[in-house]
């Protein structure tokens, strides 16, 4: 019997950088066998960008590689040699699944579109990520994550009324890109599973972001309303932001009960009939502005903890060192530390979600071409002979 | 093979999703499934619609007053709710109150005929409600369960109250999501809302590879602060190889200069542009026309660039802020730039891009009209198909599903309207969440 969910599945992963990485990490973490194709001598973009220890690039210590490659196996391939895209092809025939994120076109170019793979693997899934898509007038567009942000509507809506618009920190739209996929991947294989039927899947990082703007894109063909962005105050829950305490700032919002928002804050002219209404967001600056004194004299983490006994839900605005020491985090052993031969043993955040019957795996990202062995002479039975020539051309 | 949006057979297709869950983590990860072709059933209830409630007939203005209709909350506010009716298209909705015993034994035979129950209130109630893992396992021990909650079924903040904006405070989103030099800000929308329901859909389906191979259901414990940690795995990576604690850097980057949000012509227009090498420098210099700033020596590498951003991004915004936001973009990207336009809602709508791959799609709704929404989040070559059912109105498929998937006789269906397991509208509407037990 598998002990994870998706074991036995396997997956060949061109993708690189962090979009197809966090796809595959999903998988992978979660029990499929995932093979990383990589360029030989650099690897994955995300080896040369860090964040590295004390800034010293060192493709074997960058935090953002060694994370989104947990549990993967790496081969190095240059698939830009005829022998490379024959190798290819021959290790394609024996997946379930492949994810890239060239640019679109890219595959096509080397003669290795979805069309061509799927001739000798009917049943293959492929999953191509990019900025716009696979067709379309901006298909040949480039961006990183900002770019899709931006055109994905987001960045308008994120920042002060009065300042430029801002984007969300990290890369949000890679990251939305990769899980849109990792789901895309596996409804395709939900379908194979059904048929027998393979299919092309096509992701784009502006659509992934368009999918998620609450309603606006609605509420625009509702009512003609263009919402903009508003700072940290939610555009029509009231109150709904972020607050400066007596030492840091918190999340403010009501809750299910506004009598004992009002009565826990000892501000009972938030029960005026005006400001008890639903309708209290016409008057959001009247209401925030009764309730900072009171908060200003009250420490954040008393205010979430009193504040959550009567159910007020009142959340923390924490800096990154004040995640890894949280209470809750460690009562469900959240962070794990993974050993690695080169970078040694560091914390990484845990599994997003736990299944009961299935753990998620836990084992470190590889070496650059650390099982080309492996693979190459273990699965595809090539000799070592045939390896050393392939590492002399350049190949491997 | 094309991608074709005919309709045809979808990649879901004959799996059943009982859907308990509110507002928009839960209802999320549902969409996307629905958008599949799952049959989504969504168990609602007087008291716990997921619409707010019932309101009173009024034009309320402001944002909320836009998300109806022409800004009319109508005869029942409940079936014309945008927030509602864009995140459960493609879905069946029932009425059924779960507090009560005859309720929750019509709830088992639907959990018997189901593949998937979702559900997002704190972790207490499908336990008082009789209804968590061990009791749904006995009734189908092929159901797979998902609960989403803030902070998960166990540990010291178990019974916390979390909504998506406070989960972004406590993983830290909200205070990266600031200008270098201003307070913490948040994500413009419920980020952490979309990120779990992303997670969550994403944990079912593997779930269910699992039951395919073994027969067997499982439960999923996600806590929405945890699935939404992940995503700013950089940042913590940074802390714990520097135990460098991130701060804010606005719309700069790290290894990119100059890498920033640019004022256009016009009201509140802006481009972004993201320079990431020494060559694609010196061509953007070239589409600015090469002014003389542009030869100083501190501007000629990236080290250069990013020690004197500030400078490069004012000098840079003389020249973006002659020309139109769009007409930028057109101009950058064709000579290899990578930009973008800061869309606005409504620009976002009408762009080219998006309506020629036909990703907002019309829906005509029996109380809300016809309107654009966003359509797939993704595209299949073989099993793509179109939004195929508006929003469910309040109980319109309580024949369908306790008639023809039940076998219910209609004196039972008729029994429940009676003692009031079923109900015709939801109780009168307070102020989002109030008056019921649902989180997340």
């Amino acid at each position: 019997m598998p002990d994870q969910a998706l074991s036995g599945l396997v997956v060949l992963d061109l993708s690189e950088n962090i979009s197809g990485p966090y796809c595959t990490k999903l998988l992978a973490d979660y029990g499929a066998e995932v093979i990383k194709i990589e360029k030989p001598v650099l690897g994955d973009t995300s080896r040369s960008i860090g964040p590295f220890p004390d800034d010293q690039p060192d493709p074997e210590r960058s935090g953002l590689f060694l994370f989104l490659n947990t549990n993967k196996r790496s081969i190095t391939l240059n698939l830009e040699s005829e022998s490379g895209t024959e190798i290819f092809k021959i290790l394609v025939n024996g997946v379930d699944i492949l994810v890239e994120n060239f640019q679109p076109g890219a595959m096509a170019g080397l003669g290795l579109d979805y069309e061509t793979l799927a001739e000798t693997n009917p049943a293959l899934i492929m999953t191509s990520i990019s900025c716009f898509g696979q067709w379309g007038p901006y298909r040949d567009w480039d961006g990183p994550d900002i770019v899709a942000q931006a055109m994905g509507g987001l960045m308008g809506l994120t920042g002060e009324a009065d300042r430029e618009p801002l984007k969300l920190p990290g890369s949000q739209a890679e990251f939305q890109a990769g899980l849109n996929a990792a789901v895309a991947t596996l409804s395709a294989l939900y379908f194979r599973d059904e048929t027998g039927e393979g299919q092309h899947i096509d992701v784009s990082a502006q659509e992934a972001v368009a999918s998620i703007l609450e309603a606006s894109v609605t509420m625009y063909s509702y009512s003609g309303f263009v919402r903009r962005r508003t700072g940290s105050r939610h555009h029509l829950q009231c109150p709904s932001r972020v607050m400066r305490t007596k030492d840091g700032f918190i999340h403010v919002q009501a809750g299910a009960n506004w009598d004992h928002f009002a009565t826990y804050l000892e501000t009972p002219q938030l029960m005026e009939p005006r400001l008890a209404s639903i309708l209290r967001y016409h008057y959001a600056d009247e209401v925030e502005g009764l309730i900072q004194p009171w908060l200003e004299k009250h420490e954040a983490r008393e205010v979430f903890s009193t504040g959550q006994e009567w159910r007020i839900p009142f959340a923390r605005v924490l800096g990154i060192d004040e995640l890894v020491t949280d209470p809750q985090y460690e009562a469900r052993g959240f962070f794990q530390h993974i050993d690695h031969p080169v970078a040694g043993r560091l914390i990484y955040p845990g599994a997003p979600f736990r299944m009961s019957e299935t753990p998620p795996q836990v084992c470190r990202a590889p070496l650059l071409g650390e099982h080309n062995e492996e693979v190459y002479i273990g699965v595809l039975g090539l000799n070592k002979e045939d390896l050393a020539r392939l590492r002399e051309n350049g190949v491997v | 093979m094309g991608w074709s949006k005919e309709e045809g057979t979808q990649a879901l297709e004959g799996l059943r999703v009982i859907d308990l869950s509110q507002i928009y983590a839960g209802p999320y990860a549902t969409k996307l499934l629905a958008d599949m072709g799952a049959e989504i059933i969504r168990v609602e209830c007087a008291a716990r619609s997921g619409r707010g409630g019932a309101l009173p007939r009024m034009k309320p203005g402001g944002a909320f007053g836009s998300s109806f209709p022409d800004g009319d909350t109508g005869e029942r506010s409940y079936n014309r709710f945008a927030y509602y009716n864009e995140v459960n298209r493609n879905k069946y909705a029932i009425t059924l109150d779960l507090s009560q015993p005859h309720g929750v034994e019509v709830f088992k035979r639907l959990v018997r005929i189901s593949d998937v129950v979702v559900e997002n209130f704190t972790p207490r109630v499908m336990r008082n409600l009789g209804l968590d893992y061990p009791v749904l396992k006995e009734t189908n021990t092929r159901i797979v369960m998902i609960s989403l909650s803030g902070y998960g079924q166990d540990g010291s903040y178990r019974d916390y109250v979390a909504y998506g904006e406070g989960i972004e405070a406590m993983v830290g989103l909200s205070q990266l999501t600031s200008y270098p030099d201003g307070e913490p800000l948040k994500p413009g929308v419920a980020y952490a809302d979309a990120t779990s329901g992303l997670h969550a859909a994403f944990a079912i389906l593997a779930a269910l590879r699992y039951r395919r191979l073994t027969g067997r259901g499982q439960y999923i414990d996600l806590a929405m602060r945890e699935a939404v940690t992940p995503i700013i795995g950089e940042a913590i990576m940074d802390y714990s190889v520097n135990e460098r604690v991130a701060s804010p850097m606005g719309n700069h980057h790290p290894s990119m200069a100059p890498h920033g949000c640019y004022r256009s012509r016009g009201e509140d227009r802006w481009v972004v542009i993201a320079i990431s090498s020494d060559e694609e420098w010196r061509s953007f210099c070239h589409v600015m026309g090469d002014p003389p700033w542009t030869k100083s020596e501190k501007f000629a590498t990236l080290s250069g660039r990013l020690a004197s951003q500030d400078e490069l991004d004012r000098l840079i915004e003389g020249w973006t802020s002659q020309y139109d936001h769009i007409e930028l973009t057109n101009m950058l990207q064709r000579s290899g730039i990578k930009a973008g336009a800061v869309l606005d809602i409504e620009e976002l709508a009408h762009d080219p891009h998006l309506r020629e791959r036909g990703f907002f799609e019309e829906l005509s709704h029996p109380e809300a009209g016809t309107h654009l929404y966003p359509g797939l989040s993704w595209r299949m070559s073989r099993t793509s198909g179109r939004l195929r059912l508006p929003a469910p109105c309040f109980g319109e498929h309580n024949d369908y599903v306790f008639g023809e998937l039940l076998g219910m006789s209609k004196e039972e269906a008729l029994r429940l309207a009676e003692e009031g397991v079923t109900a015709k509208e939801p109780l009168p509407f307070s102020p989002l969440g109030e008056g019921s037990e649902m989180e997340a």
